[in-house]
């Protein structure tokens, strides 16, 4: 799995698609804190990179790296080497380069501007929707042998968790705003990686607002140890649950 | 002239030749202060030493001056109201009073001062009791320089620190209250002033104002108390320089102000609470050159107010500036800076040329549906704000500061 897990990461990084992402990562985060007086605007924007930009390379990126390396796949699988080495040393080949960019992108300067727990965070919830989305994408792509469709299921996932599910979730809030539904949301928000990543970090950012009365409830859930544990935990099954279900077709599947 | 001139003279020194200096202690004359108190006739000063005095109950009625030497402890046991102040002209001074005891229906305090004018209490320690200082019908009367320190858990089960009731003309100066129900309690007080005190770790309020009219406090600090100051049903009250911090909660306000009018805020820091001011049936209240930084409202004003002025402030680093449950607006906003305006200053007259709408769509959704703050600063809520700001449609539109600054307020 090293070798080929190495051999994968190096053709990534030698593809220039992932240093151009690693550039304008840098180039936005830099001029982001050096432009804002202080460092919590600064956050704020990335925190809209955060939740955008970095899903839409990691999924996209991915989705076309896999169909585009079938034929490498093929070779592999005439070799002797199980199924599921091939599956996991693309995955964590594909996770690390994209990892490796986010962090020298993004990373550095928040840690150089922000070294506080907001920034921590940020990087860490950085870190896992990165994650979560070559999961994602390893799941569009062997849903379908067709690399267009594919590409679509990708950028149409990504669409849904970007955007449409708060528009649903305002929705919602507004049919059943007479009826309690603070808890009830809490435990929707598990259903979207990329608002679970932004709940941690606002609970971070907007501390103050946040010990109003609904923002207590979410306080009590996610700003305590449990539970944060507990919202890490389901990122954790985000990047699971999508990479195994894939794991097993691409296990049973007829190349 | 010159023999009425003796006259005066030889009676003012008769005076100070009656006036003597009674000493109680364990090797002195009295060995109680009940028995000191007994023997002291008008303008006595009543010389307290070290030790642990246990007398129930003391009851000061007469014009004399108590002077605890060395921190002696008036303990009352958990069972008794300690000093009783029945007198005009009284000074109590250098003392340790703990363990009051705890009563609901007449309300025991560590001090307590009834209908008595020209009584100073001042540089005690006040340590685990029920009430600390309790003023009633007073006047001319000053507290300065106590310490008072409760351990309070519940609000039904300990009293105020600093509480005044139906009084006038009170200096209550550099006292340091935590851990009581209100750390000041003002009710019907009029013309009196509250100046460098500083009140923390309250269960209920810092500072709690009714129905006191013309009164000022000035240059106090409130920190951690359980919801903040609250100015109730009152007129020209005068709050300059103080600093609000650390109120959180849902009903928690830095600064709650409820049926009050005619009154100015100037000159205040409120920092990191859930509502920097919250306003209610205000009116003709000017708010200047105050600084709300990161609060999660800077301000929050019901439709119930009007003809406030919010003149000359800083809005740094609050999650929303102002919030408000309606469309009515009868306050006008001016002059102030607000961090989050992105408009231009092309005359560079230092006043934005684009007036700023301070209230965004989310804070009103906010307001009329709390659980959404759960999508705050998603794109979806961005973008919902952005399109607002440009054409304002569901905000009230004239909710708005025509002179912006460009930068803040050196203050």
């Amino acid at each position: 799995m090293n070798r080929i897990g190495k051999f994968i990461v190096l053709d990534i990084l030698k593809n220039k698609i992932v240093l151009v992402y690693t550039l304008i990562l840098a180039i936005l985060s830099w001029s982001v804190f050096s432009l804002e007086d202080n460092s919590t605007k600064g956050l704020l924007t990335l925190l809209n990179v955060i939740l955008l930009t970095v899903p839409l390379v990691s999924v996209i990126f991915s989705t076309i790296y896999i169909y585009n390396s079938s034929e490498f796949i093929e070779l592999l699988l005439s070799q002797p080497i199980r199924r599921s080495k091939i599956w996991f040393s693309l995955f964590f080949g594909l996770s690390i380069s994209l990892l490796l960019a986010f962090f020298i992108g993004a990373g550095i300067p928040i840690l150089f501007y922000a070294p506080s727990d907001v920034g921590i965070m940020m990087l860490l919830v950085g870190i896992f929707i990165t994650v979560v989305f070559v999961a994602i994408a390893f799941l569009s792509s062997i849903a379908t042998r067709d690399k267009a469709k594919g590409i679509g299921i990708a950028i149409l996932l990504w669409m849904f968790f970007a955007l449409l599910f708060d528009g649903v979730v305002l929705f919602l809030i507004f049919q059943f705003a007479d009826y309690p539904i603070e808890k009830i949301m809490v435990g929707i928000t598990a259903l979207n990686p990329i608002d679970l990543a932004r709940i941690l970090i606002l609970l971070h950012l907007d501390v103050s607002a946040m010990m109003g009365y609904t923002g207590a409830i979410f306080k009590n859930f996610f700003g305590n140890q449990v539970g944060i544990i507990a919202a890490f935990t389901i990122l954790l099954l985000w990047v699971a649950v999508p990479f195994l279900i894939s794991l097993r077709k691409f296990r049973k599947k007829d190349l | 002239m010159k023999v009425k001139f003796l006259t005066f003279f030889f009676l003012i020194l008769s005076q100070f030749a009656h006036s003597k200096v009674l000493e109680v202690g364990q090797n002195k004359s009295f060995k109680k202060i009940k028995d000191a108190l007994a023997q002291a006739i008008n303008g006595d000063t009543i010389l307290i030493h070290q030790g642990i005095y246990k007398e129930g109950n003391i009851i000061v009625d007469k014009e004399v001056t108590l002077i605890g030497k060395n921190w002696p402890i008036l303990d009352g046991q958990k069972k008794y109201e300690i000093l009783s102040i029945k007198s005009n002209n009284t000074v109590i001074t250098g003392f340790r009073v703990e363990n009051s005891g705890y009563a609901t229906l007449d309300d025991p305090g560590a001090i307590k001062v009834y209908e008595a004018n020209h009584v100073t209490v001042c540089d005690n320690i006040l340590d685990d009791n029920f009430f600390g200082i309790y003023l009633q019908y007073c006047k001319n009367t000053v507290v300065k320089n106590n310490r008072i320190k409760a351990y309070g858990v519940e609000e039904q089960q300990i009293g105020n620190g600093i509480h005044c009731w139906k009084s006038d003309s009170l200096q209550i100066i550099g006292n340091r209250i935590s851990g009581h129900r209100d750390g000041i309690y003002f009710e019907f007080v009029t013309n009196s002033v509250i100046w460098r005190n500083i009140s923390t770790k309250n269960i209920r309020y810092g500072l709690h104002f009714m129905f006191s009219n013309n009164d000022a406090y000035i240059t106090n600090v409130f920190k951690n108390n359980g919801a903040g100051v609250a100015v109730m049903f009152t007129k020209n009250v005068t709050m300059i320089n103080n600093t609000f911090e650390e109120n959180w909660g849902d009903a928690s306000y830095g600064l709650f102000l409820k049926e009050i009018s005619d009154s100015y805020i100037f000159g205040n820091t409120f920092i990191r609470n859930t509502s920097g001011i919250h306003m209610e049936g205000t009116s003709r209240i000017k708010v200047e050159k105050n600084v709300f930084e990161s609060n999660g409202w800077g301000m929050k004003i019901q439709a119930s107010c009007m003809e406030n002025e919010v003149v000359t402030n800083n809005f740094i680093a609050n999650t929303f500036d102002i919030s408000t449950n309606g469309s009515l607006v009868l306050n006008t906003f001016n002059g102030n800076y607000w961090d989050k305006y992105d408009g231009y200053d092309l005359d560079r007259n230092h006043i934005g040329d684009v007036p700023y709408h301070p209230l965004s769509l989310f804070s009103v959704i906010v307001e009329n549906n709390p659980p959404a703050m759960l999508l705050f600063r998603s794109f979806m809520v961005t973008l919902l704000d952005k399109s607002e700001k440009m054409i304002p449609s569901l905000t009230p539109d004239n909710f708005i500061d025509n002179t912006p600054l460009m930068h803040s307020v050196d203050l």
